[in-house]
């Protein structure tokens, strides 16, 4: 590492401003430092240095009292974690489904698939292949979605429970933005009511309360509901944040499509919406992070999505029971992963529109 | 405010006195209780060429804004080419796609290339099949000398040639009428003459144009008739000759004395 001496003085000064100003500033800043050392190192100890990675019987693991990581238990289990209590002998197949999901999403992150018949295909087929996979039929063992669980259903709830209420929710700021006052009042009334009630309760209403209301002998399956209840939640929030990208579009450009003589679908579709949701990009993934690690909430009606499982799969079992620390941490990793790669994406994307949106 | 003495041009020859294309009738126009038209009273014959000036907040931009419907009239009736421009969207249409307009800030969809920009409303609107649109698109842009741009993104051109994008933008939908709402207003001085140019090559050719502007030498060069407002009103019309030398109301003559600095 070299620096020039700018960069060292800079650095000097920047500490002596910001945390050595005073004598009672640089004690905290060394107490602060010193915890952070102490924690920080207690924790490399416990998670690398002390663990025992790979397999390994749970004795040797209970004989570490605690000074190390038992990752063991995550190598024991981690087919119970990522798929819950879908058949043993068939996991295979979420596997692949998952393996195939993750490939439709990177690729319809890539420029040569930012076509709408591309988009299509790509997504029609890929969602047929994965609903074959996990639900079975045409030559493959047919598995009931009660018994689905583990990381397919986080992602499709998150997923899908994005994708779908985007429509709706630009349906519904637009309608917010209308001149007509039914339009507008439905609009309104709809966004409120969703954002008013915490998602916990609108899955309760699909779950339990919407069967009292179909007539005798008519179900839905139970995931379903509870997809489309993400959905329908999903859409309130988003048209909220597409309504901001929409006041923040210059006056000028609707005049300018007007004057044209663009009816008002064809200026919303042509001019309106692909500059409005430009701008919402960090917004609109930030609520995709929130919904992705809001799905965990399904559990309250009883579907195991990939932190049940994970959590099932450990203390479900006598013998490693005691390691759920590690079990979560695992969890944590799985949702990282995904969120960071949201992330990065979103700031590329942004960087890679903008090139166009010079003015 | 740039001044009279930019553009030393020939006369365009006057038009020749063509049948009314814009009539206007006892026009009012409220922005909630401040009155913006008072009882205008306007015809357009084919072919003519107006310039419109007056202070700011006199109702030049709203009057013209009211003549593609990007303001609603309260009462009075506006008709451009026989057709009665009230809340008939049909209507609405109908005069919009043969009223090209050019703004202050350019408005052009910074998302599109200058070549899309240009084909937009004729696929959309005029259902022309691309690669036509696309032939008319770059004749348009060639004669408005930024053939060259069509691939490049608004954001990309200087003032000036956005300005003269949108001219071609407009005039990609084979307007019979332009409106020009201060086209040069937001340029910098070096980048009028290019606008002004075109502006000036599009009255040759016999379009009927209407322009806010405060380009005195425009108006000397092209108009046919001089319009001044002040609050909502018109105050006085004539011929640019008589306009500029023997201005009638008082009040002309003061803008005149501001705005030409004399």
């Amino acid at each position: 590492m070299t620096s020039t001496p700018s960069t060292t003085v800079r650095a000097q000064r920047w500490l002596r401003e910001n945390l050595f100003s005073s004598p009672a500033n640089a004690a905290t800043s060394l107490l602060l430092l010193a915890l952070a050392i102490w924690l920080g190192s207690k924790f490399f100890n416990w998670a690398v240095l002390n663990a025992i990675w790979g397999q390994a019987p749970v004795t040797t693991c209970n004989a570490l009292a605690g000074q190390g990581a038992c990752w063991a238990v995550v190598a024991d289990k981690w087919r119970q974690m990522l798929f819950g209590i879908y058949p043993r002998d068939e996991q295979w197949r979420p596997m692949l489904a998952v393996v195939l999901f993750c490939a439709v999403l990177v690729l319809s992150a890539l420029r040569w698939f930012w076509h709408s018949r591309r988009l299509a295909v790509l997504w029609v087929g890929g969602s047929a292949v994965c609903a074959w996979l996990m639900a079975g039929g045409l030559g493959l063992a047919s598995v009931p979605t009660s018994l689905w669980g583990g990381l397919p259903i986080t992602l499709m709830l998150a997923v899908y429970g994005t994708l779908l209420a985007f429509p709706l929710g630009i349906a519904l700021a637009l309608g917010r933005r209308s001149h007509m006052p039914i339009v507008r009042a439905v609009s309104v009334v709809y966004i409120e009511l969703v954002r008013g009630v915490p998602l916990v309760t609108v899955l309760f209403m699909a779950s339990i309360m919407f069967a009292l209301f179909m007539p005798e002998g008519i179900s839905i399956d139970k995931l379903l509901r509870a997809q489309i209840a993400i959905i329908l939640f999903n859409a309130a929030y988003i048209a909220e944040v597409v309504r901001a990208g929409l006041q923040a579009l210059p006056r000028g450009q609707i005049e300018a499509a007007e004057a044209l003589g663009l009816g008002y679908w064809q200026m919303h579709r042509l001019v309106v919406l692909p500059q409005a949701l430009k701008v919402t990009i960090p917004a609109q993934v930030n609520s995709f992070i929130d919904n992705f690690k809001d799905t965990s909430l399904v559990i309250i009606v009883s579907i195991f999505d990939f932190l049940y499982a994970v959590k099932q799969a450990v203390v479900s079992d006598l013998d490693w029971r005691h390691f759920f620390v590690e079990g979560y941490l695992f969890a944590m990793a799985v949702y990282w992963i995904f969120c960071f790669a949201m992330s990065r994406y979103s700031q590329w994307l942004e960087k890679h529109l903008s090139r166009e949106l010079r003015s | 405010m740039t001044s009279t003495k930019a553009s030393a041009v020939a006369p365009v020859p006057s038009a020749e006195a063509g049948d009314t294309i814009i009539s206007i009738r006892g026009l009012n126009k409220w922005f909630g209780k401040y009155q913006a038209l008072r009882d205008i009273s306007l015809d357009v014959r084919r072919g003519e060429r107006i310039v419109i000036c007056g202070p700011s907040g006199s109702g030049k931009s709203t009057l013209i804004r009211c003549l593609n419907r990007l303001e609603a009239h309260q009462s009075g009736s506006v008709e451009v080419d026989g057709v009665e421009l009230n809340d008939s969207l049909k209507h609405i249409g109908a005069v919009r796609s043969e009223v090209g307009m050019v703004f202050q800030h350019f408005n052009l969809f910074p998302h599109l290339t200058v070549l899309e920009n240009c084909v937009l409303a004729p696929i959309w609107v005029k259902k022309q099949p691309r690669a036509e649109a696309e032939a008319t698109a770059r004749r348009f842009l060639e004669r408005v000398h930024i053939g060259d741009q069509a691939a490049k993104y608004p954001g990309q051109l200087s003032g000036g040639q956005q300005q003269r994008v949108a001219i071609a933008r407009a005039l990609c939908m084979s307007p019979r009428i332009m409106l020009f709402d201060e086209p040069t207003s937001a340029l910098d001085p070096e980048m009028v003459k290019e606008v002004l140019d075109t502006m000036i090559a599009l009255a040759r050719d016999g379009m009927t144009m209407l322009c806010v502007t405060h380009e005195m030498g425009f108006a000397r060069a092209v108009a046919d008739r001089v319009i001044f407002m002040d609050r909502g009103e018109i105050v006085e019309q004539a011929p640019p000759n008589e306009f500029f030398a023997h201005p009638k109301s008082e009040r002309t003559r003061r803008f005149l004395d501001q705005i030409l600095d004399r």
